[in-house]
Order: structure tokens, then sequence, then C-alpha cells
């Protein structure tokens, strides 16, 4: 993600007031220069639509566009789009999280798990997995039960591998003094080692949970039907481009609120961390 | 030597774990057809040209929308990271479309450029535009600010100021950030071509499929793999010669 800074921080010693001061308004008018960009895309983006250079098929204005979800929420049917998207997405990713962070304890506990399923993680991260939609498609049909496979099995590498990442940086000392104070090895795994990795592993967590969203909505375009990415394709296939802009952006909001909410929560289970503390 | 076989040796048993549920039936063969007769399958798919065929029309799709993206994202970021205006008014848009997931564009530029390469590699360069402008803007702004004064000071102009003191500087966050976009590049070819095309891996792969024949599918699904996981691999090396000059 971009991360902003402003230039004023860089020179100035942190704590100073009239810095603070200046930080502020920075952030003001960093804000008020968003908002403008964003403005000034739409605008621009509906006079271009308006100005009879492109066809309306092409690139029709934002006005519609909005007029079109707007019909849509009022008719249900976005709401049912809506709804089978993020279950689909959000079922596979429960399941990518529980079933990644547990591959992934076991993986540094147990030699043999780690042995196995290492050269697999390892070789299989960097592969498109998407290409595998066809096979799942032939192995478990065009319902739900394939849509949230694909789901899973994309979303459950950077899962599995920030859990690896997270426990092996976790201190020796935590464990030892632990083990010394007479822990058992479960409580060991619940009260200190996940705990410790708890930072890497929502990192991963904040990867796989885009990851989920853009795989239920590519295998819900592959196979049609309902969902925000099935609406979208049966829009395409009837030349309806309204449909399909609407679909974009129906997409991009849920896309942002997912993001900012999964940051939102990584800052109240980390609420403990100095993470936490150094951005307030 | 050894330690690599028995490192990668969970492969080799998935493997003949495959071959012997499918030739001893424990899976219908439909399904999962023998690893052996993949194997036969992707001989005749590269005897008969088609695998090269329809992979040289994706494989061209997806370097020129990467390089497309390279090119302009890496100028885009470098350019917001030093330009204080660009910054303030560029930036609100990346982090807009950051979040975005780039496929959901797959049905607009079917819709403007329609079956062929052009949707295609438009798709890849926007999409991986993204990843490459946040890591030149990241690495350029953490350019040594003492090393930028003294080029300044030394009289290089703003190009020389780029290529000699900001670029260098910038590399290894770009070179993540493309790093980033290569993995992204292949996911976007694959679904577009799975979702609408008439060539490529993913026009193949459906193509095999509703034919019924699945060892061509399997072989070709497999292939793809293979050839995004080569690629991170390739690039990986590429990206440690490029920074040799770093401790």
């Amino acid at each position: 993600m971009a991360r902003i800074e402003d230039q004023a921080a860089l020179a100035a010693e942190p704590g100073d007031l009239a810095h603070d001061r200046a930080k502020g308004l920075d952030a003001v008018f960093r804000l008020g220069a968003g908002i403008f960009s964003i403005l000034v895309l739409l605008i621009a983006w509906e006079l271009f639509a308006r100005s009879g250079k492109v066809t309306p098929f092409m690139l029709p204005p934002f006005s519609a566009v909005v007029a079109r979800i707007y019909a849509d929420a009022v008719g249900g049917d976005l709401w049912i789009n809506l709804g089978l998207t993020l279950y689909r997405a959000m079922t596979g990713f429960v399941i990518a999280t529980i079933g990644g962070i547990a591959l992934g304890a076991a993986m540094s506990r147990i030699r043999w798990v780690h042995w196995f399923f290492d050269p697999i993680i390892s070789v299989g991260f960097p592969m498109p997995k998407i290409a595998f939609l066809p096979v799942i498609m032939l192995w478990l049909g065009l319902y739900d039960v394939s849509k949230i496979s694909i789901v899973v099995f994309d979303a459950i590498f950077p899962v599995v591998t920030a859990t690896l990442g997270g426990i092996a940086g976790v201190e020796k000392e935590l464990l030892w003094s632990a083990r010394n104070m007479g822990a058992n090895e479960r409580q060991l795994m619940w009260q200190i080692v996940l705990p410790a990795a708890l930072p890497q592993i929502l990192t991963g967590l904040q990867v796989a949970l885009p990851i989920s969203l853009i795989v239920a909505i590519v295998a819900e375009m592959a196979m049609g039907g309902y969902g925000l990415g099935g609406a979208m394709m049966t829009a395409s296939r009837f030349a309806d481009s309204r449909g399909v802009f609407a679909g974009i952006v129906e997409i991009a909001i849920v896309g942002y609120v997912l993001i900012k909410a999964m940051a939102l929560i990584r800052r109240r289970l980390l609420a403990w961390h100095q993470e936490t503390a150094e951005h307030n | 030597m050894m330690r690599t076989a028995t490192r990668y040796l969970p492969l080799l048993l998935l493997a003949v774990a495959w071959e012997l549920a499918a030739r001893l039936n424990i899976v219908s063969s439909l399904a999962l057809p023998p690893l052996s007769s993949v194997a036969a399958a992707w001989v005749d798919l590269i005897r008969d040209g088609e695998l090269i065929d329809n992979g040289g029309a994706s494989l061209y799709r997806a370097f020129a929308g990467l390089f497309l993206a390279v090119i302009v994202g890496g100028g885009l970021g470098m350019a917001m990271a030093r330009v204080r205006l660009l910054d303030v008014f560029v930036n609100p848009l990346v982090e807009l479309f950051y979040p975005l997931p780039k496929s959901a564009l797959i049905p607009v530029t079917v819709l403007w450029l329609g079956f062929g390469d052009g949707s295609k590699i438009l798709l890849i360069f926007l999409g991986c535009m993204i990843p490459v402008t946040i890591g030149a803007y990241n690495g350029a702004r953490g350019s040594d600010h003492a090393l930028v004064w003294s080029a300044r000071s030394m009289g290089a102009g703003p190009l020389r100021m780029m290529w000699d003191v900001v670029m260098p500087s910038a590399l290894p966050e770009l070179l993540n950030g493309i790093r980033t976009a290569l993995a992204l590049a292949f996911i976007l070819l694959v679904s577009s071509e799975l979702i609408v095309s008439q060539r490529g891996f993913g026009y193949l792969i459906g193509y095999l499929g509703s034919t019924g024949s699945y060892e061509g599918m399997y072989a070709v699904v497999l292939t793809v793999a293979f050839l995004g996981f080569a690629a991170d691999r390739l690039y990986q090396l590429l990206m440690q010669w490029l920074l040799r000059w770093r401790e």
C-alpha cells in the first residue's frame, strides 16, 4: 500500500509541537487534494462520456451507472448478487484462515509435516492457481462447493507462509521463560507462539482477503450464474455496458470496504502491540 | 544434490500417488487421468504445435502488458516521489485503484477491445501498473536526501538525477513491485483467457475440457502453473544479479 508520510515528518524532530500542527494541516491538505482528484476523475468521466466522442456503449456516463446501481439496489438484485459473492469469498477465506494457520503451526512443530508440505507450498505459492479452476469444475461441478474450493486453494498459501514466518520469528527467550514457568506444549502454542506470531499472521490474512474476493469473482465470471462476477458477465454478453460498469463500481466498493475493515480488525487485535502505539 | 532430492521428494510422492490413484481406479480416471497419460498428451500437444502456438500468444500478451506497466508505472512512481504536486493529486487515485480487484476489468476490456490480444494486454497493463507504481514510489521516496542534495549541488539536471541517483536507490523496492506484477500478469492472463478468448493457454484449457480430452486439459494446466513458477524463480535470480552491488 502506498504509504503517505509527509516530507516535513522526515526532517522535524518527533514531538515537536509546531511540527505536529504542520502535520495536521498537511493531512487536511492531502485529504482535500485526494477528494479533489477523485471528483475531477468522476467529472471527467461524465463529460467525456457525454461529449459524443465515445458511444454510451463504450463508456456510459457516471450518472447512468449510479442510476443503474440505485435501480439494482431498489430492485433487490444487487443484494442477492452481493450476498452470494460475499458468502463464497468469506466462507473460502475463513476456511483458508483456519486451515492455513493450523497447517503453518503444524509445519513449525512437526518435522515430517514440514518436510512434506514445504516443497508443495514453495512451488505452489508463485503458481497462477486460477489455472486449476477448470479442474476443480470437473471434480466438483458448477455450484458453490467448487467456487469456495478454488477460493480456499488460492487464499491458503499466503496464510501458511505468513504463519510459518511468524512462528519462526518468535523470540526464543519468550519460549524459554514460558517453559521454565512450566507451560506445556499446548499452552505454549496458544498463549505464547500464536499471539507473538499474530502480527505476521494478520499480514498474511490481509493478503489472503483480497485474493478471496478476486478468485470468487473470477470463478463466478467463468461459471456464470448469480453473484457480482456472474452478473457482470451476463451484462457483458448482452452488451449492457451500464451493467458492466455498475459491476466494476460495486466490486471496487466491496474491495475497498473489506480492506479497510481488515486493517481495523488488525488494529483492534494488536492493540497491545507496539506497532499500534506507533500509529497513534 | 542429495539434499535437494530429499527436499523435493514429497512432490515426487504426490506424482506417484496421482499415478496410482488413477491406475488402481481409486478415483475415476475421467476426473483424474493418470499422470503418464497426461505426459503423453503434453508431448502430442507440443508435436502438433497447439501448445506452442497458444502458449506463444499467451506469453506475448503477458510480457507486452507487463513491459508497458513497468515503463509507465515505474516512471509515474518515481515522478510522484519527486514532484510533490503530482504526489498529492495522483496518490489518491492510486490508492483508489489499489484495492480494486483487477479481474473486475475483464468484461470492460472486452467491451473496449474485443476478444483478441488488445483486451488482454490492456488488462495486464492496468493490473500490473499499480504494484510497479507503488514499488517505484516507495523506493524513490526512500532515496537518501544527502545523495540527492549533493548530486544537485554538483549540477545534475532532473533527468540525470532520476537515472543516476533516484533510480538505483529505488531499485530494490521497484524490483519487488515488478515481482508482484509478474505474478499478477500470469493470474490476469489465465483468468481473462479462461473467461473470454479465442487463443492462448486459457482458451486451450477450456477447449480441451469442453471436448472431453481431460489428459490434454491437465497437461496445459500444469504447463501454465509451471511457467508461472519458473518465471518467478528466474526473476528472483535476475533480481539478485541486478542488486549484486548491494552488500
